[in-house]
């Protein structure tokens, strides 16, 4: 149960930015700064962090829709970046994704079944006369009627055309699934509707989850493990469990006790961190998180924290951990 | 008797086509607006009569009757005859015939042009795309007179086939940098990544992906673009450097009579051209304004006037 099916290591994702007349290179974004992590078969794990710390560019890196800098992504012990074209549509079968915007993931001038039609036609998957009663499966399974195929994105609700898009990637029969804040974009009563659907079809299917998060209570639902990012940098790692009841970085803690508790009369100290997420282009020195971490010492901001593991399968980025 | 109906309309219901495509909607949204209808109707008219003037009249534009120039109208010579005895009428009608030739192939021409080159850029991106644009910014900077002038020179007369393919070759930037422009939005939505997910080649995304989605917009700029080529053709004969006359254009007919004894004295012989002109420019344009409207529904103000379409984002 526990054998890996995507290995990242030292995921690196530079954008340049160029100025001038000749465009020239006078800096990087660093959207993505040394991400590795493991996703076991099965599980699901949640990626959370503010908007801009890299989250989304990750996901689309190791589908690479973004080629990403450096790094390897092994799924299956295979090298993903070294594919070639052909060999990453063929892997293209293995990870899907679900985009968060359900308004502007489906082509609006197709019907639905012809959006779930196409990567069956793609990759040459089932009869080509069975594969409408594959899309009507697919509906049904996402929970919308079979009639639906014949319709355009624009007679559906935000929830609806967010289960189309669930149909879609799941239309190949993944293994793997990046869900990048698929529910993000939708009102809260229907959150936990595709929620409790992912949740289902991993049952179901067996399949293995990267949800991608700002919305720490919705990744506590779902997730094994939880991995945290600042900045594009990992701050810290741990079972579900483990993270939401001790967590180590200060960041963590910072986020946690912004979740809203249902209680009038709990007493819980907020965290509020001051100032904003510092620009990638120009990281602080030292520990990335030091200009806004309310217990931050010298050696913060002269050193990088190293990534070590403080309780079996608990890593974290801190110095005064 | 309400018993009875009520299913009634529940099956009519049921049995309208719930599944209407954005194409359909455009055009059913295009139908009920009157201005750009009528435009459609006045526009086709035009049209008609030119490519049948040889059906309308029976004069030869081209020939002169140098023993009835100048005649006022009469019931042989409905708009009467120029200076050189040669029919208005008939110089009106066949005059639209090359009107519209030069505005309908230039628009393909430039619309190709832009098609490909704005594809290409917008969708490859880098350097292919710094290339195409400072090719594009050469061209809004050409001396589009110049060219027309030396060429002329050069070929000692300008026909339509060569005005036709100045213009082509001269007018393709402002189209093609829109074009770029909405390949390069285009390639990262949502939607196209989901393509290219599930396996899409480039070609697949290019022609059943973006091509479809931006196909309002390039109708749209067809259309300006035709009123502008049209009056572009006009201007030109105006002063001196359009279809070489006799040829009858409506611009020639008008530059023909932009004397101020004409002027003053034969409102028959440049009022026709200047109605058939500003009538098929402005026909155009409410057209194109229709199909904006048509196409993208939440940028026009017609939206308030389409109650029940507010779903359609």
């Amino acid at each position: 149960m526990t054998e890996a099916l995507l290995k990242v290591q030292d995921l690196v994702k530079y954008f340049p930015i160029h100025r001038g007349v000749f465009q020239h290179t006078v800096g990087h974004v660093k959207a993505v700064d040394g991400i590795s992590f493991t996703v076991n078969r099965g599980e699901t794990l949640g990626v959370v962090g503010e908007s801009g710390c890299g989250k989304s560019t990750m996901g689309r890196s190791v589908l690479r829709l973004i080629e990403p800098t450096r790094g390897r992504v092994e799924f299956e012990g295979k090298d993903v970046l070294a594919l070639n074209k052909q060999g990453m549509r063929i892997m293209r079968r293995e990870m899907q994704i679900v985009f968060q915007d359900p308004y502007a993931s489906l082509n609006p001038r197709f019907t639905i079944g012809q959006t779930l039609l196409e990567p069956m036609k793609i990759h040459h998957l089932h009869n080509p006369r069975e594969r409408l009663q594959h899309v009507y499966r697919l509906l049904d399974r996402v929970g919308l009627a079979a009639e639906y195929a014949r319709r355009f994105p624009h007679e559906f609700s935000g929830g609806q055309r967010q289960r189309v898009g669930i149909a879609r990637a799941l239309a190949v029969d993944p293994k793997l699934v990046i869900l990048d804040e698929p529910v993000a974009a939708l009102d809260v009563s229907v959150q936990s509707q595709v929620l409790n659907l992912l949740e289902d079809l991993q049952n179901e299917l067996n399949l293995t989850f990267v949800f991608i998060a700002h919305d720490l209570s919705v990744v506590r639902h779902i997730s094994d493990r939880v991995l945290v990012l600042y900045l594009g940098r990992m701050a810290e790692i741990a079972d579900s469990e483990e993270l939401f009841t001790h967590p180590l970085h200060p960041y963590t803690k910072a986020l946690l006790s912004a979740i809203p508790v249902p209680d009038p009369d709990a007493k819980r100290e907020r965290i509020i961190l001051q100032g904003d997420l510092p620009s990638p282009a120009n990281p602080p020195s030292g520990c990335p998180f030091h200009t806004r971490c309310p217990v931050a010492v010298d050696k913060c901001r002269q050193e990088v924290p190293v990534w070590r593991e403080v309780q079996s399968g608990h890593h974290v980025a801190c110095h005064l951990v | 008797m309400t018993t009875h109906k009520f299913p009634v309309e529940v099956a009519a219901l049921t049995r309208v086509r719930i599944d209407k495509s954005p194409m359909r909607l455009a055009s059913e949204r295009f139908m009920d607006n009157k201005v750009a209808l009528v435009s459609m109707i006045v526009l086709l008219l035009i049209i008609l009569v030119s490519v049948g003037a040889p059906l309308l009249t029976h004069f030869n534009p081209n020939v002169q009757n140098l023993s009835n120039t100048d005649a006022p109208p009469s019931a042989l010579h409905l708009l009467g005859t120029n200076s050189e005895g040669m029919d208005y009428l008939s110089r009106d009608l066949y005059g639209g015939q090359r009107d519209l030739l030069i505005g309908f192939s230039d628009t393909i021409i430039v619309l190709w042009i832009g098609i490909v080159l704005g594809g290409i850029a917008g969708y490859s991106g880098g350097w292919v795309d710094s290339l195409v644009m400072r090719v594009c910014d050469f061209m809004f900077n050409f001396p589009f007179l110049l060219l027309i002038i030396i060429l002329s020179s050069i070929f000692n007369t300008t026909g339509v086939g060569l005005l036709i393919t100045v213009i082509g070759l001269t007018g393709w930037p402002g189209v093609t940098r829109l074009i770029r422009g909405l390949f390069l939005n285009l390639r990262q939505a949502e939607f196209v990544l989901a393509a290219k997910m599930a396996g899409a080649g480039d070609l697949r995304i290019i022609f059943k992906h973006m091509i479809p989605n931006i196909m309002g917009t390039l109708v749209v700029t067809a259309t300006f673009q035709m009123a502008s080529i049209i009056s572009a053709e006009a201007a030109l004969s105006v002063i001196g450097f359009g279809v070489q006359p006799p040829t009858p254009t409506w611009g020639n007919v008008l530059s023909g009579a932009l004397d101020y004894f004409t002027l003053r004295t034969e409102p028959w012989a440049w009022l026709p051209p200047a109605l058939l002109i500003t009538l098929t420019i402005l026909c155009i344009n409410f057209i194109g304004d229709g199909l904006r409207d048509a196409f993208d529904p939440i940028s026009s103000a017609s939206l308030k006037c389409l109650p029940g379409n507010s779903h359609l984002q």
